[in-house]
């Protein structure tokens, strides 16, 4: 990389954006660079480390603002120091993708790195209520605002959160938070095949029991169903005993209560830890659960693979032993677009590859309408390149 | 008496209405389209009902199909369209134009699919919000926004308003409970947008074709989310003697870390309002009063509400009253329900719709009371409190020279001092042409123009209720782009 960008305020991201845009400079964006899932080839890097800080903090009014460089560490320990925390559970992909530095509120956000509570609290998108952003001509945007009710204008929250820094370079987020639930309980089901898994957790996320995350990892005997509880402690005692009654029919129910454990467990499931430093490709799936053991089944006909679900089985962690990106990507792009959900190359096997497109729109239509969109961000066409699956035409 | 101003119906497409009229019944059937005017008449308006215009015509489609003729038609002879859910719109989101063609999704009212183990349902766009939750009510399912117009309010409206209502501060609005949607572009593409699986790829279009006020294309299926009802709940009812008061008390409830579903607030005007209207045994000596409802088991809910109490107790209130039968919970919930109907027997009222951050709350409600003052008009406050959304209900005399136009004034007033102190002019109703003009108080003119491009992208010739939302300045370029293109 020639150079890197490094802005100390929104009005200076502006300028140097404009002055990109004017010379049809490209950027590669970034934040921490942990999640850098491709390449654009530009030389010239604009980094938002320095534009941090949090910047509004109101406990009782459940909201917080932060500039988009801002270490996700540090919004984490604010929170919690007032007993809250996002909701969405942000994930961590350095170990899985073998990156370092320090993830970034900007980097989460346009990532969509949501974790296991997503089927509980919803995604990044579902709580983040206001953003600012620099789109491609320079012009510094407001969207959103920081209550949590707000339907004025377009929701461009929205569509800054998963774009990957492709319309936009955002200067700083809002989020609605939630109290930290101070109590966990992890119920274990061992052994079960992906099919009962999937049928455990359906029905425990069918459940009266406000179950928040819904994970099955490992093969065989060795395989594990887990289900999380939140709360106060009453109310998770009542609920565990309650829900393991339930799942009594799918074997004998382990409930974990330790802080600590429980903390690992739900952190190795957020993370993937599991397919950290292990070779292959890895892909994120997302299908209906009842889909889920379909999607293996048709994947296994061509390809090996290891699988983690989480999201109860709407989530789908997908390891490729196959070296060659496109033979995988072929047979679990074609399994997903049959079944009916979205998959994205995480971690190409070798330095990304031009011929495997890591996003795929859901049908033409929308990826025109996506295309178009991008050029009404960014007509220039300088913002990381070749990401999204289309580019821009310079 | 009008002061909202509209465009100029276009005098070529008012010309060629036998030619579009005749278009739009070989394309459905000519039983599905009325242009008689008496028979136009119900849908001259919304529920902004001081706002009224006959469009050219109204369809009332049978499918998905339909509706892409429809507009396929109207695109081709440059005709604006309005949708319309069931009008129950309080910002004139479905008002039309004398050279509008009305598309109501009414008749596409039905439920295709029912899915517990994935826990989602998809229904036609037209069907009524209460009737969602009725579908799935047996097998112990909700779908868990809930406006106070359920029973009427359509899911294409709530989509595109993205509508809220009493309990999101737990469950979120509409875009938190919506995975996909059929939607119908104004060129007459039929395109699925999400599904029943929880992430799509690419850019979150579902994201901003809910609440798009309908400018991006019709919504005529959907995917909803749809939850487990929790094993019960219980509301308790707090009197306070200032509105300061149950203001620092609802911040407290949130920071001791519960979560409740629903935290309502009324003033004194309200409260006896709504105490004579529908006789709920609401304390009628108190300044505020709130309704805090928590959900779980019964012996959760005693922890919850032990917990609350503990808290509220900090602030001395006047009265506190837990429900003690499903009986009472009915009779609390029956009196904040019937705000809106107390106060139209009272008076003629426009309910306003600005969020504030909480902290503002004891600020704002003072301001609101000394501009009540100053324009010599009553008002009386029914919201949530847990998450910002005020709901001031000005009382004016429809019969009144002026009064109608103080009335607005006065509205607008709220609404700017809702953004002034870091809020927003609208929380769930839309800006539709309500707030349209006020729109320059909360964004820049770049602001605007970035989301005036997604509409480009989905809307080209801008014929998709196309005078709502934007301030008529701010979009005329674009507007007028479409005229001359038609023309």
């Amino acid at each position: 990389m020639a150079s890197t960008l490094e802005p100390n305020s929104e009005t200076e991201l502006a300028s140097m954006v404009g002055e990109a845009a004017s010379t049809g400079r490209p950027l590669e964006i970034a934040g921490g660079g942990t999640r850098r899932l491709m390449v654009s080839g530009a030389e010239t890097q604009l980094s938002t480390r320095k534009l941090s800080g949090i910047t509004l903090y109101e406990p009782a009014a459940l909201t917080i603002s932060a500039k988009a460089g801002t270490p996700l560490a540090a919004v984490t320990a604010a929170l919690a120091a007032e007993g809250q925390h996002l909701p969405f559970e942000p994930s961590d992909w350095r170990a899985l993708l073998a990156t370092h530095g320090e993830p970034t509120i900007g980097g989460m956000v346009s990532a969509a790195a949501a974790g296991p509570r997503r089927i509980q609290a919803g995604s990044v998108r579902d709580s983040a209520i206001g953003v600012r952003f620099v789109d491609g001509e320079g012009t510094i945007i407001k969207n959103g605002g920081r209550v949590m009710k707000n339907v004025t204008g377009y929701d461009l929250v929205k569509l800054m959160c998963g774009a990957w820094g492709t319309l936009g370079i955002l200067s700083e987020v809002t989020f609605k938070v939630l109290p930290k639930p101070e109590t966990i309980a992890t119920l274990i089901l061992q052994g079960l095949s992906p099919e009962k898994a999937v049928e455990a957790m359906s029905l425990a996320l069918c459940s009266p029991f406000d179950v928040n995350g819904a994970a099955h990892l490992g093969n065989g005997e060795e395989a594990r169903t887990l289900m999380r509880l939140e709360g106060f402690e009453a109310s998770v005692r009542y609920r565990a005993d309650k829900l393991a009654m339930q799942l009594a029919d799918f074997g004998s129910v382990q409930v974990q209560l330790d802080e600590t454990e429980n903390t690992g467990i739900w952190k190795s499931v957020r993370d993937v830890e599991s397919f950290a430093g292990k070779a292959g490709s890895v892909w994120r799936v997302s299908v209906r659960p009842s889909s889920a053991q379909a999607l293996i089944m048709a994947v296994s006909q061509t390809l090996e693979i290891e699988t983690l679900m989480d999201w109860g089985g709407g989530l789908l962690w997908l390891r490729a032993f196959e070296s060659d990106d496109r033979i995988a990507g072929k047979a679990i792009q074609t399994a997903t677009q049959k079944l009916g959900g979205s998959a994205l190359l995480v971690r190409p096997t070798g330095s990304p590859q031009e011929s495997v497109s890591a996003f795929k729109p859901q049908s033409a239509a929308i990826g025109m309408l996506s295309q178009q969109l991008r050029r009404q961000f960014d007509p220039k066409g300088i913002f990381n390149r070749g990401w999204m699956g289309f580019n821009v035409a310079a | 008496m009008s002061r909202i101003e509209m465009p100029k119906p276009d005098p070529l497409v008012i010309s060629r209405k036998p030619e579009i009229f005749a278009a739009l019944c070989a394309a459905i059937g000519a039983q599905d389209v009325i242009s008689d005017p008496a028979e136009t008449l119900a849908y001259e308006c919304d529920a902004l009902t001081a706002y009224r215009c006959p469009p050219l015509a109204v369809v009332l489609p049978r499918s998905t199909a339909d509706v892409a003729r429809v507009l396929k038609i109207c695109s081709r002879f440059g005709v604006p369209v309005v949708p319309r859910g069931s009008g129950t719109s309080l910002a004139g989101g479905a008002l039309p134009t004398a050279d509008c063609v009305v598309v109501g999704v009414s008749r596409l009212n039905k439920v295709l699919e029912t899915h517990y183990p994935d826990r989602y349902i998809r229904v036609e766009a037209g069907i009524t919000n209460l009737n969602v939750s009725a579908a799935v009510e047996a097998e112990g399912f909700f779908y868990a926004p809930d406006p106070s117009s359920q029973l009427a309010c359509a899911i294409a409206g709530n989509i595109a308003m993205n509508s809220g209502g009493a309990h999101c501060l737990k469950y979120g609005v509409t875009t938190n409970n919506l995975l996909g949607v059929t939607l119908v572009t104004m060129d007459g593409e039929i395109v699925e947008i999400g599904g029943p699986w929880c992430d799509g790829a690419g850019y979150d279009l579902l994201g901003i074709v809910c609440g798009s006020e309908g400018q991006f294309g019709i919504v005529t299926e959907a995917v909803l989310r749809i939850l487990r009802k929790p094993e019960g709940a219980r509301p308790i009812l707090m009197g306070f003697d200032s509105s300061e008061v149950a203001g620092a008390c609802v911040a407290d409830i949130i920071k001791s870390g519960v979560l409740p579903v629903a935290m309502e607030f009324m003033d004194g005007p309200a409260i006896i309002a709504c105490e004579n209207f529908a006789h709920a045994g609401y304390p009628t000596d108190v300044e505020a009063l709130l309704i805090v409802e928590v959900e779980g088991s019964p012996t959760e809910i005693d922890d919850q509400l032990a917990r609350i109490k503990q808290v509220a107790q900090r602030h001395s209130p006047k009265v506190m009253r837990e429900s003690a039968s499903a009986v009472q919970s009915d009779l609390i919930w029956k009196g904040r329900k019937a705000a809106f109907g107390a106060m139209g027997q009272m008076a003629d009222y426009m309910c306003m719709d600005g969020t504030i951050p909480t902290s503002q709350l004891p600020f704002v409600l003072r301001r609101m009371s000394e501009m009540a003052k100053e324009y010599g008009l009553g008002v009386a406050n029914v919201f949530h409190a847990g998450d910002g959304n005020l709901h001031p209900l000005i009382l004016f005399d429809a019969n009144k020279p002026g009064d109608q136009e103080k009335c607005e004034d006065f509205g607008s007033d709220i609404l700017r001092l809702c953004v002034e102190v870091g809020g927003c002019l609208t929380g769930e109703h839309g800006v539709g042409i309500e707030k349209r003009d006020l729109m320059h108080h909360q964004f820049t003119v770049q602001d605007m123009e970035i989301q005036m491009r997604v509409k480009d992208v989905f809307d080209p010739a801008w014929l998709l209720n196309p005078a709502k939302v934007f301030p008529m300045d701010v979009s005329h370029s674009r507007r007028h782009r479409n005229k001359r293109s038609a023309a």
